[in-house]
């Protein structure tokens, strides 16, 4: 046991477990915060996988195209919205079955993207580190917060005007009413599905920016595999944070570690078993959710879709 | 309407007018070519975005949609082979529908097909019986393994208000992973070192009497489990139509609080429903192992191989009908077999998930469509009405 504990120490006191494991929660975070805002009202994409790997693909495109950054960064945002848009307007708009849709989104954009990457064989490359002074000197966790590459640093702000925009806006209020109580908010002259639509929106612009960073801040060379689920693992940390934005972000560094032991552990000569590893945020989520779900409140709503004067 | 005195006789009147005025004939004679033009245009625009697609990337349509039917139909011995993988994906369809008719979303049928594969190849390869009983207790323990899965999802949706949809999807990955781990120990799944050849993660094979019998039509081997998936869709279809049991399930669905107050659980069928569908879902992988047209009859890593998420678009793009999911369920093995023979034409072979989904798309609009425009047309008429 004490073996075990020094372990831990070991693991805990090393700064590239840090960086690994922020590098895997920046990336889950960008898709989480704006999954958290469609969940809010109401919604539940399953297309963010499809969202985040139609992001990566564009911004490889975009890169290869003009060699900037930025450009590559703008276009996974773009493919991410337009992913998004199939979504919002299928199943909030035409009331086709929400999860039929995301699920053939996700199948769709795979399969687009795998035949286009023979066809056209994008090549990328990594955004430069930039190291924010003094911030980036804090031990242990300075170098994995303040010392990545910058693209991470968009999630920053992302952050706190997600939460604005949620809960300090007139459009927030409209957003969180349409998600718990449509009617309510229908016979209140809240157009409930355009709400849904706009929150779907933001999500997949999030998740394509998440997707974009993934492959320009991290890994630089596209690949189809390249998700991997990190679109199911952010839906997850938006549910495991039970729908606040505090705890979306906390679950996003909790399964952003869990994914970066695997990197990480043999590094420093410890062995787990990679299948938990891999299965543990979804574990960890059920029997969150199995304990508290009487306790956290989900929005009344989610997952229902909404015509006007049908229960 | 017109008339702003209202006398008995001008009601009459007026009620005699709007009697006339909707033939049924004539509106389901307009409804019918609605739905139909509906359907030609999306599925056609489905079909051109494929074809501009592959030929702007320098592919010839023509050549694709040769080799697609070839691969799933034309070539000898290829239909054969679409009716097999179209097996399983009827068998995770039936179980969805019944699951939707009760109001319930499971997306979870990848996972359960993979946990039921693992639980008869657990048993497949231990039993050493004749025959037929190997069989059926294979596919006992495949049905049985499913519904335990599914079940978890629905236990907790019963006794702990977490809602199905997200359970089990999250748990689809736990299951992965399970017989992941499964194919990794001994004691679980994995074969005895000299039967694998060097392989890491790979189950023992079937014995040769505890595969699935196949037998020959016009040059086409055809496994046995075509007949069962058939006469389950049908069973399916009459039980939840004419049973008291599919007549409480629909209840359930269609209005909770109205099944409660004729007496219906709410707890106990939604179970069983939740079980079938994961039961339908581990049958479907049990056949898959004892069918032999996936794998060479032993489980690998991945074997569920987008089986299950294919079963649960079969059933709602058959708008949840048993008999029409078998149709749909051919439809999507074709696409599948038929991506084989793409390699030859040098287009990616990916292009099939491509006009699949793409075709999926297509078939959830215009029952979308349909359903908006209904709608409008009872609001306006009772706007006409007061």
């Amino acid at each position: 046991m004490s073996d075990f504990s020094s372990g831990l120490f070991d693991v805990l006191g090393s700064e590239s477990m840090y960086t690994a494991a922020a590098r895997f929660a920046g990336v889950l975070a960008f898709a989480a915060v704006g999954e958290w805002i469609a969940e809010r009202a109401g919604t539940l994409n399953i297309s963010l996988e499809g969202m985040m790997l139609g992001g990566a693909f564009a911004a490889a495109l975009g890169y290869h195209h003009t060699e900037s950054i930025w450009v590559g960064l703008l276009c996974g945002t773009a493919a991410g919205f337009v992913v998004a848009l199939l979504q919002a307007n299928l199943s909030h708009r035409l009331t086709a079955n929400p999860f039929v849709v995301g699920l053939t989104l996700n199948i769709l954009v795979l399969g687009l993207v795998g035949f286009l990457t023979g066809e056209l064989d994008p090549q990328s490359r990594t955004a430069s580190v930039v190291e924010i002074p003094l911030l980036s000197d804090i031990p242990l966790v300075g170098a994995a917060l303040f010392g990545q590459t910058w693209p991470l640093y968009l999630l920053y702000p992302l952050i706190p005007l997600a939460w604005w925009l949620v809960y300090r806006t007139r459009w927030g209020l409209e957003v969180r009413s349409v998600g718990e109580d449509p009617q309510a908010a229908d016979v209140s002259g809240i157009p409930v599905n355009k709400r849904r639509r706009q929150a779907i929106l933001l999500a997949g612009m999030t998740s394509g920016l998440g997707g974009a960073y993934l492959l320009l801040g991290q890994v630089g060379r596209f690949e189809d595999s390249i998700v991997a689920g990190r679109g199911f693992i952010a839906i997850v940390a938006v549910i495991f944070g039970g729908w606040t934005l505090a705890g979306t972000v906390l679950g996003c560094l909790l399964f952003g570690t869990v994914l970066s032991f695997r990197l990480s552990l043999p590094g420093l000569g410890y062995e787990l078993n990679n299948e938990l590893l891999s299965a543990l945020p979804f574990l960890v989520t059920i029997i969150a959710m199995a304990f508290f779900a009487r306790r956290v409140r989900q929005p009344r709503s989610l997952a229902r879709p909404f015509v006007r004067g049908l229960r | 309407m017109t008339s702003q005195t209202v006398t008995p006789d001008a009601t009459e009147a007026t009620l005699a007018a709007e009697e006339q005025q909707p033939d049924p004939r004539t509106g389901r004679a307009i409804r019918l070519t609605e739905v139909v033009t509906l359907y030609a245009l999306s599925i056609a625009s489905a079909l051109v975005l494929s074809a501009v697609l592959v030929s702007v990337t320098g592919g010839s349509w023509s050549e694709v949609m040769d080799a697609l039917l070839k691969g799933s139909i034309r070539a000898p011995g290829r239909w054969g082979l679409t009716l097999g993988t179209a097996v399983p994906l009827l068998l995770v369809a039936l179980g969805t529908i019944i699951n939707a008719k009760a109001g319930l979303v499971n997306i979870g049928q990848e996972g359960q097909l993979a946990i039921g594969a693992a639980t008869a190849t657990y048993v497949g390869v231990r039993l050493d019986a004749p025959g037929p009983i190997a069989i059926g207790a294979l596919c006992l323990a495949g049905i049985g393994g499913g519904a335990l899965w599914a079940s978890i999802a629905g236990g907790l949706r019963f006794y702990r208000g977490v809602p199905e949809v997200l359970t089990s999807l999250l748990l689809v990955t736990v299951a992965a992973n399970l017989v992941g781990y499964g194919l990794k120990n001994r004691w679980l799944l994995l074969a005895p070192a000299e039967g694998r050849a060097n392989r890491n993660q790979v189950s023992k094979q079937l014995a040769a009497g505890s595969r699935l019998p196949r037998f020959e039509i016009f040059g086409n081997s055809i496994p046995l489990s075509v007949l069962i998936a058939v006469v389950l869709a049908v069973a399916v279809s009459a039980g939840l139509a004419r049973s008291v049991w599919g007549f409480r399930l629909r209840m359930l669905g269609q209005n909770p609080r109205a099944a409660q107050r004729a007496g219906v659980s709410e707890h106990r069928y939604g179970m069983v429903a939740m079980a079938a569908s994961g039961g339908f879902a581990g049958l479907a992988g049990a056949l898959m192992l004892a069918g032999g047209d996936f794998g060479n009859y032993q489980l690998v890593p991945g074997f569920a191989a987008n089986i299950g998420w294919t079963g649960l678009l079969v059933a709602l793009v058959a708008r949840e009908k048993a008999v029409v999911a078998i149709i749909v369920a051919f439809v999507f093995a074709s696409l599948r077999t038929g991506s084989g023979f793409l390699a030859a034409t040098g287009v990616e072979r990916r292009i099939t998930d491509v006009v699949q989904a793409l075709i999926v798309l297509a078939l959830l609009v215009p029952p979308a469509i349909l359903f908006i425009r209904e709608r409008r047309r009872a609001l306006a008429a009772i706007k006409a009405r007061v």
